[in-house]
């Protein structure tokens, strides 16, 4: 539906000179020193400049690419992109040489510099990345795609500089899905949305005429799970969002809820409720094959597989009140996980395998947190009125959930947000979007 | 003398605070017993003395006294309505996460059912629904309003 105009990135190595960076970012501590760094703006001659402007209407995309870059950079935590007044270097000179000493002068340690043509109705983007210090080009790659997906680039080149600079994948090249809420707070209207992860090219993918919660990427593609009131009927749906197909996921004869794809995006892991009783059930989307799981007479719901597929965590008041359990794919081995002080929701399983995140309710606060698989280190990143449903950027390092406020006597003030915050704990931020919203879900990197 | 004067209209002040301020934590517990809602503002009635809706303790779905007290009205009603089918909507109220919260949700409006079924009316009159905490009838952030959300609403279907 919304896709994928054909997207070529051609990688092309210009240079392979392999120097001993000096510069490394380290991204398991909170960083309170982000490292500094010069976007400059991708040059182009005034041909390419004439020929977008008058064929595609785009003017100035060197620079509008630079300024994605530079905003994802930021918005990482880890790097400080430094004011463009105070560059010296003209930007394709910059380019083809730098002059180190002019940017060890505004203190930058990192340099990117870019070139954008235009051949045969093709972008090509090219940049480089310098370290400052040491004098020296630490990569160099170009793409080549439609113009329309100049974002896109900006992404992918973001990506491309935060593992070389970290030494782990990026997740700027990716989108959100999420649930847009409108109206008031008794009948709150809500669609499925689309966005890329920085908040641009919003699309709807439902128009609010029935009650829609809790969308779900697929690991492996583009599909997504959610839980829509069709016809005032709760039922797990699956949406391709290429083409807008929807169909309901498998003939269950009441409420189905709290779906997610299994790791290879195969199956589906859902919560199925009957006669007052919730358990989680499989279904395999190609043979459409049934696999009851729990069989309890407790909750048990919000299940989520380990990234290798073995384990699944889930959420069940078995003892009395909502903790977190970790059982095998099969439903055998059930272990209670959570022991602390208050109620414990939501766990989803880190891409990385080695942490669960969760959502916290203790003495009337609510905290999104994380702990290892067997219950232990659990440590609360943040503290507020209402928040909830962690879900991981594909490479395990940040997390986005929502959050709504509390309202005033009247009922007034209510809004719900996005935000994310670090696994350190720092970087928390709101992620903006353009309506009220709920229920991320993050994509796995769209190209690789 | 000017002084003794403030303190009296201090004295004033602070007791008709206290007045007031109990009056407001009366009214509040008039309506709710423990933090079930015992009040009548959001009820509506299926027929003239039969409401159409009971309440819930925080995380509990068991039926109170007042609830099946209610339950058994509707049941009443519904013997008497031989050709209405019912909806129980399930809710639950926004200080729980959003999955569990269904499961809730369809907790407690099975419970209302059970409750209908002993007395005799037939499964195939009753469909169930949760909605969880997506509508609330009190949009407030208060015990109070919270305990009005808690519930189970018969509605009905035909």
């Amino acid at each position: 539906m919304i896709k994928n105009i054909k997207f070529s990135i051609i990688l092309l190595i210009i240079a392979t000179v392999q120097s001993n960076a000096l510069i490394e970012v380290d991204i398991t501590r909170g960083n309170l020193d982000p490292l500094p760094i010069a976007v400059s703006p991708l040059s182009s001659d005034n041909e390419t400049n004439s020929k977008l402007i008058k064929e595609l209407k785009i003017d100035k995309v060197g620079q509008k690419i630079s300024n994605v870059v530079e905003n994802n950079l930021k918005n990482s935590g880890l790097f400080n992109p430094l004011n463009k007044d105070a560059f010296l270097q003209k930007p394709d000179i910059a380019h083809l040489k730098p002059r180190f000493e002019d940017w060890s002068l505004i203190k930058a340690q990192a340099l990117i510099t870019g070139k954008v043509t235009l051949n045969d109705g093709k972008l090509r983007v090219e940049f480089r990345l310098w370290d400052v210090l040491a004098g020296k080009e630490m990569m160099a790659l170009a793409f080549t795609t439609v113009p329309s997906n100049w974002r896109r680039v900006g992404h992918i080149i973001t990506d491309k500089v935060y593992e070389r600079l970290t030494g782990e994948k990026g997740y700027f090249d990716t989108r959100i899905i999420y649930v847009a809420e409108d109206g008031p707070k008794t009948k709150r209207i809500k669609k499925l949305a689309i966005m890329d992860q920085d908040g641009s090219n919003t699309k709807y993918l439902t128009l609010g005429n029935e009650l829609v919660l809790t969308p779900r990427f697929n690991p492996t593609n583009q599909m997504v799970t959610y839980l829509s009131y069709f016809r005032n009927l709760p039922r797990v749906y699956l949406l391709d969002i290429e083409t807008g197909v929807q169909e309901v996921v498998g003939d269950f004869p009441g409420m189905t809820f709290a779906p997610r794809f299994s790791p290879d995006g195969k199956k589906i892991i859902m919560s199925f409720a009957m006669d007052g009783n919730s358990d989680i059930y499989t279904m395999d989307l190609e043979n459409r094959i049934v696999d009851r799981i729990t069989n309890h007479p407790s909750i048990d719901t919000s299940p989520s597989y380990s990234p290798d597929g073995k384990f699944i965590c889930f959420n069940s008041d078995r003892s009395g009140y909502q903790q977190i359990y970790v059982m095998k794919k099969d439903g055998t081995g059930v272990k209670r996980i959570s022991f602390g002080k208050g109620l414990y929701g939501t766990p989803v399983w880190s891409p990385r395998g080695d942490l669960i995140a969760f959502t916290k309710l203790h003495k009337g606060k609510f905290y999104i947190g994380v702990m290892r698989t067997d219950g232990t280190g659990e440590r609360l990143l943040t503290e507020n009125y209402y928040q909830e449903a962690p879900s991981w950027s594909p490479n395990g390092r940040v997390l986005i959930f929502y959050r709504e406020t509390k309202t005033d006597s009247q009922g007034k003030g209510f809004s719900a947000k996005l935000w994310s915050i670090d696994l350190t704990g720092y970087n928390e931020r709101m992620v903006k979007t353009e309506s009220d919203a709920s229920d991320p879900s993050w994509s796995s990197l769209l190209s690789n | 003398m000017n002084l003794s004067k403030f303190f009296k209209n201090a004295f004033l002040v602070m007791l008709a605070c206290l007045v007031l301020s109990a009056c407001a934590t009366k009214k509040v517990q008039n309506q709710m017993q423990g933090d079930v809602y015992t009040g009548t503002d959001t009820v509506e009635y299926l027929a003239s003395g039969v409401p159409d809706r009971v309440f819930f303790a925080t995380n509990e779905s068991v039926l109170t006294t007042a609830s099946r007290d209610t339950l058994r009205k509707q049941a009443e009603w519904l013997r008497k309505n031989s050709k209405v089918n019912v909806v129980l909507e399930g809710h639950a109220d926004e200080r729980g996460t959003r999955e569990y919260n269904l499961a809730l949700g369809e907790r407690r409006a099975n419970a209302a059912k059970d409750y209908l079924m002993t007395y005799g009316i037939s499964a195939n009159r009753i469909s169930v629904i949760s909605y969880g905490k997506e509508r609330p009838v009190d949009s407030g952030s208060n015990p109070l309003a919270w305990s009005k959300n808690r519930r189970s609403v018969t509605v009905k279907a035909n």
